[in-house]
């Protein structure tokens, strides 16, 4: 991977941020798990998924799922960017004109399946991972996960099912962002060592840091990482990652900003002074 | 033709057939060497069998999932709604020892519920054959249709002599009558036959209908009874809540229709749990014991 490649990269991730933080008003969105998992998917959709708006409807194409749904917003900023849908579609974000809301809908293109209950889009996969081995094409479907999404008992009984089935075309992102909702993992539901417990179910893993594209490189190249086992990526990233006045706070998982708001995070996330944010914390759960 | 003839035969004519199950394997033993990668068992893991049966879906498959009907209504329910569901995926479950036929396991494996909860869901088939002649029968139609559906599996019969070939959406006439109709599905159509016919030695004309696809449901030939007939018998394994009874109570209200109705369920209660035979006995849903009651309730009207 070249500087310039990089640099492009980092570009389209900035572009895909900006979107974000323009969705997270007038109702606003999750903006804290779609900016940790931004960057994933810019080089996911730049240098690893053979999949374009053009090979949407071809079966050899390869399969990009969003397991915790409620990270949205990076996805339809990320296909905006790439020409899957049009940029001014952005602006119906929860508007009945449209299907792009807090959860993917598969109405939007590039969208594979609905999803927002957590825990199923990894059974998912292993469908269609199985139908790619029955037909024996090389296509690979790739699901992001969040890590709180980890409690689900569902996750570990698909993880199970997956060894068993041999199914080295399957990788599981985990978008390790350190929060569920509005706790850290490690206080409420401890998740380490993630790597081990996949090594465990009899997958091979990769772990690294989620916000960098060389790390990115080497774990997506090569894959399967071993022949015969589904692969786990655990990508160590930060939950509002480009906005300090938001990362890592437990608050702010889901936001609805004012405009004002909204213009100071445009400026911070490009290098300016940490936003004054007044809006009330919100907390769902 | 066995359920197991008709899954071969169907697995050869439709190359995209894909049986799933969750090691539920009793009723197709021998299916898994014939389909090789084809037949997927997922172990004890509902949830996943369906999800991953969705997956398939996606990608142009038709899943047949067999699965005991508890675990597979009850444990996997969200996956159901929510990936087959709002999907609206071809999705066939079939759930097995449903309803009395899970006999002598007990509550953890009885599926009283099960229509409730599969007729809950928008675009889902319900269908509910009264023998294992009826669900051979019906499985072509099943695969056939692009919508989901979900089966209660039934390996025994014939329960009655058929009258006219499965139909989604249409009653099958086991006999006329004009005092009494009973509604019925599933195996339980055997007792309302025999009752009917003991009813007859009581100068009780009484009407027996298959209701085998409870959605789409024969609106017409229940409210055809309604008004031919003096009482509605609603005959069902099943809670009283949200099966047969709900059914024919939402259709009478929405119809502005009114009746003697003799509901025979579980009412607020799970099964004594026993052998067949002894459990319909001991909850009173055997031919004889109907019979009385049916001739009780039509003596007060």
């Amino acid at each position: 991977m070249t500087t310039e490649q990089v640099r492009e990269l980092a570009q389209l991730a900035l572009r895909i941020r900006e979107h974000i933080i323009r969705m997270a008003t007038d109702g606003g969105c999750f903006i804290g798990a779609s900016l940790s998992c931004a960057d994933l998917l810019a080089f996911l959709y730049k240098r690893v998924l053979r999949l374009s708006s053009e090979n949407l409807r071809d079966r050899d194409r390869d399969y990009m799922l969003l397991s915790k749904g409620h990270d949205v917003p990076a996805l339809y900023a990320t296909l905006a960017e790439l020409g899957f849908i049009d940029r001014n579609r952005l602006a119906n974000h929860l508007k009945t004109t449209d299907f792009i809301y807090w959860h993917p809908n598969r109405a939007v293109p590039g969208v594979e399946f609905h999803s927002g209950s957590l825990g199923h889009l990894l059974s998912v996969s292993i469908g269609i991972a199985l139908d790619i081995k029955m037909r024996r094409t090389l296509n690979r479907v790739f699901v992001l996960t969040g890590d709180g999404e980890l409690d689900e008992g569902s996750m570990w009984e698909a993880a199970l099912v997956a060894a068993a089935k041999r199914l080295d075309n399957l990788v599981a992102i985990v978008d390790r962002n350190e929060f569920q909702a509005n706790f850290r993992t490690e206080d409420l539901i401890p998740l380490e060592p993630i790597e081990k417990k996949f090594e465990a179910f009899g997958w091979s893993t990769r772990r690294i840091d989620g916000h960098s594209f060389e790390q990115m490189e080497q774990a997506f190249s090569g894959l399967p990482a071993a022949a015969g086992k589904p692969t786990a990526v655990i990508a160590d990233t930060v939950r509002g990652k480009g906005l300090p006045s938001i990362e890592r706070r437990a608050d702010r998982w889901f936001v609805n900003f004012t405009h004002e708001e909204i213009e100071m995070l445009l400026l911070e996330l490009r290098g300016g002074a940490s936003s004054a944010l007044k809006s009330d914390p919100l907390f769902v759960r | 033709m066995t359920y197991e003839e008709r899954l071969k035969q169907l697995t050869e004519q439709n190359p995209d057939i894909v049986i799933l199950t969750a090691e539920n394997r009793g009723a197709m033993r021998g299916l898994a060497p014939l389909l090789g990668d084809r037949f997927v068992d997922v172990g004890i893991a509902e949830q996943t069998l369906v999800g991953a049966a969705a997956g398939l879906a996606l990608r142009g498959r038709i899943p047949l999932v067999h699965a005991f009907s508890a675990f597979l209504t009850m444990r996997a329910f969200e996956f159901i709604r929510t990936d087959v569901g709002v999907g609206r995926l071809p999705v066939k479950l079939i759930g097995a020892a449903s309803g009395f036929l899970s006999e002598a396991n007990g509550p953890t494996h009885q599926a009283l519920e099960d229509i409730a909860l599969m007729r809950g869901i928008p675009g889902m088939q319900v269908v509910c054959p009264a023998d294992a002649d009826e669900l051979v029968e019906a499985l072509p139609s099943i695969v056939d249709s692009q919508e989901p559906c979900y089966v209660r599996y039934v390996g025994f019969g014939p329960a009655v002599r058929h009258t006219a070939r499965f139909e989604f959406g249409t009653a099958e006439v086991i006999r006329g009558g004009e005092d009494v109709t009973i509604l019925s599905y599933g195996f339980l159509l055997r007792e309302a036959a025999r009752a009917a016919e003991l009813l007859e030695a009581e100068r009780i004309s009484v009407r027996v209908l298959n209701l085998r696809s409870l959605q789409p449901l024969d609106k017409a030939a229940i409210l055809q009874s309604v008004s031919e007939t003096r009482l509605l018998v609603t005959l069902e394994d099943h809670f009283l809540t949200g099966g047969l009874f709900s059914i024919v109570s939402e259709l009478l209200a929405r119809n502005r229709a009114a009746c003697n109705v003799l509901p025979v369920a579980l009412e607020n209660r799970w099964f004594k749990p026993a052998l067949l035979d002894e459990a319909l006995q001991y909850e009173g849903f055997t031919a004889p014991q109907l019979a009385e009651r049916i001739v009780k309730r039509y003596r007060e009207l």
